[in-house]
């Protein structure tokens, strides 16, 4: 196992470990092919249906249109979309900052843990879209409103896989710190927390898709009752206008960055993962 | 040669909450120095034993002293165990420098004052290539060797090991051996090594205890005398090794027969 480079001509495989190269390689393509075929597929498939039916651009608009709709109004969408975006984020950071304190001081206490986990459960069970109008009610700040239902929506699944992760350090590790006279902040710091690392990462990447629908759904809410400028409003406003294509081009840029927000989750997870934890790593064999 | 008793029990007994017996009456003396192997069937109360020489548990009834080391509140001697468990029991997210570092760097010691003693601790076990090394990238038996060099960086007088080497193949395990007896007469260590192999305790130790399950006791106590180092096969097919690991082997037999079965 000297110098085996990558482009040496000719390496001997047996006829099993051809079919696996072959088969990684078409795996690596079609990964990107596949999708944009399918992608490519849908749209002409849409276009034709709308051609062939008849159907009005005011009930389902071309494919072309849409993309009109989008170039056309693209900065008033993009100025609602910065303002999703904003409520988006604060709120991800707060479901940060929330879910991973809750879940250290549940990891401090069983006590607390059982005394306050059940209502974590309740606000994740009840739906956001019945809470908002009580929110805004209660709420002056459109701002704090939107924040506050997104929020509830995406601390959960970092609040509770954080608290599993912090749980499920190694016994005998645990038992080491102890040996050594490890203090509870050198245990947490050195253990429980990077014990936890993969466990929160995995709630970080439901609570980003989580914490824009929180936002758009709130600004559903809050939007019916008067000002907004987020991309909700955006479509509520689109939809008593009859403007369809307007919608289409606000749902699409929704969804275009809900997976950019997952990639970027993803992304976050293998930097601090790719070195060390058997989820972020190829297997060879 | 005059010794010194490191650790004394005294009819030590540990009952669990959920009724379990697992020590009754136990009694060992340990010499400094010396290389003591627990030998017995699986659930006669060696790990809980282990834990309880190492402060991670407490007894129930009878005691524990440590007649000539310096004692913290917890009543145990200062800073000077180690353990090592069955598995390597390494932190998969630090390199194994910084695994190593962790014992220093729980008492305050800053990565470059560590840097000299983890060093030597690696090179000790011969992995001073592999400081930067994730422990996913390691073999089983490097994994034990970095688990040995985090025990053993703290210049510990009493290193507890609980079947370190059980789950690693036999050509790794017999070098590993080696390596261990060939740090004890370096370190001035004093080892308390839990197994279940007759012959690994024959082999390692200067004395073999055995105990019986149901209650976990001490049933017999095997004196292995041949000096060291004792020089692999030639001492594998001397009559001593054959004789204790005899006596030892009858000794567990009777310890089986007389609990039940597994
Ligand atoms: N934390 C515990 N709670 C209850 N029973 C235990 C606990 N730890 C060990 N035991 C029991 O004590 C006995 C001795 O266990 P252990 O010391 O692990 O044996 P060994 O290491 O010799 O296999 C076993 O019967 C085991 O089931
Ligand atoms: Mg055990």
């Amino acid at each position: 196992m000297t110098k085996s480079a990558p482009n040496t001509p000719e390496i001997q495989l047996d006829p099993v470990e051809l079919r696996k190269a072959r088969i990684a390689r078409n795996e690596r393509i079609g990964r990107w092919l596949l999708p944009i075929i399918v992608i490519v597929l849908t749209i002409v498939g849409w276009d034709l249906f709308c051609v062939i039916n008849e159907v009005p651009h005011y009930v389902i608009p071309r494919p072309g249109r849409v993309l009109e709709a989008l170039i056309e109004d693209w900065s008033l969408l993009i100025s609602s979309l910065g303002a999703t975006l904003v409520i988006t984020f604060s709120a991800l950071t707060l479901a940060i900052v929330g879910g991973v304190g809750l879940a250290i001081l549940f990891a401090q206490s069983k006590w607390v843990e059982m005394s306050f986990f059940p209502y974590a459960i309740m606000l994740q069970v009840t739906p956001i879209i019945v809470i908002a109008p009580l929110i805004f009610i209660y709420v002056d700040s459109k701002f704090a409103g939107l924040l506050i239902c997104a929020w509830i929506v995406a601390f959960f699944p970092i609040l509770s896989n954080t608290t599993l992760g912090l749980k499920s350090a190694d016994h005998n590790l645990v038992d080491m710190m102890k040996l050594y006279g490890a203090s509870r902040w050198q245990t947490l710091r050195f253990l429980r927390l990077p014990s936890a690392l993969p466990y929160f990462l995995g709630g970080l990447k439901i609570a980003g898709g989580l914490s824009l629908i929180g936002a758009i759904v709130a600004e559903f809410v809050a939007g019916s009752g008067g000002a907004g400028s987020g991309l909700a409003f955006r479509i509520l406003e689109a939809s008593y206008r009859l403007n369809i294509p307007r919608m289409f081009a606000a749902i699409l840029l929704i969804s275009f960055t809900g997976i950019l927000i997952f990639m970027a989750m993803s992304f976050l997870s293998w930097l601090f993962l790719h070195k060390w934890h058997e989820s972020a790593i190829k297997r060879e064999i | 040669m005059t010794t010194n008793t490191l650790l004394s029990l005294k009819q030590v007994g540990k009952t669990f909450s959920n009724g379990t017996v697992a020590l009754q009456d136990m009694s060992l003396d340990v010499q400094e120095g010396s290389f003591v192997s627990l030998l017995g069937p699986s659930g006669c109360g060696k790990s809980t034993a282990l834990k309880i020489i190492a402060g991670l548990g407490n007894l129930t009834t009878g005691n524990m002293t440590w007649p000539t080391a310096t004692v913290d509140q917890l009543g145990r001697p200062d800073h000077e165990i180690s353990f090592v468990f069955q598995e390597p029991t390494l932190m998969l997210w630090a390199t194994v420098f910084d695994n190593v570092w962790l014992p220093l760097r729980l008492k305050g010691v800053k990565k470059k004052a560590a840097r000299a003693a983890v060093e030597e601790a690696l090179e000790m076990v011969g992995l001073q290539d592999f400081a930067t090394s994730y422990p996913r990238e390691l073999s089983g038996g490097m994994k034990m060797r970095v688990s040995i060099a985090r025990a053993l960086v703290t210049r510990p007088k009493l290193l507890l090991m609980d079947e370190p080497f059980a789950a690693l193949d036999e050509i790794t395990r017999s070098k590993l051996n080696d390596d261990l007896l060939r740090l004890w007469q370096k370190m001035n260590w004093t080892v308390i090594f839990v197994t279940h192999s007759v012959f690994e305790s024959a082999y390692l130790s200067d004395r073999i205890v055995v105990m019986a399950a149901r209650p976990g006791r001490v049933v017999a106590d095997i004196a292995v005398d041949a000096p060291y180092p004792r020089g692999g096969a030639e001492f594998r097919s001397s009559p001593t090794y054959a004789e204790a690991s005899n006596t030892a082997s009858k000794a567990l037999h009777a310890a089986m027969q007389s609990g039940d079965h597994l």
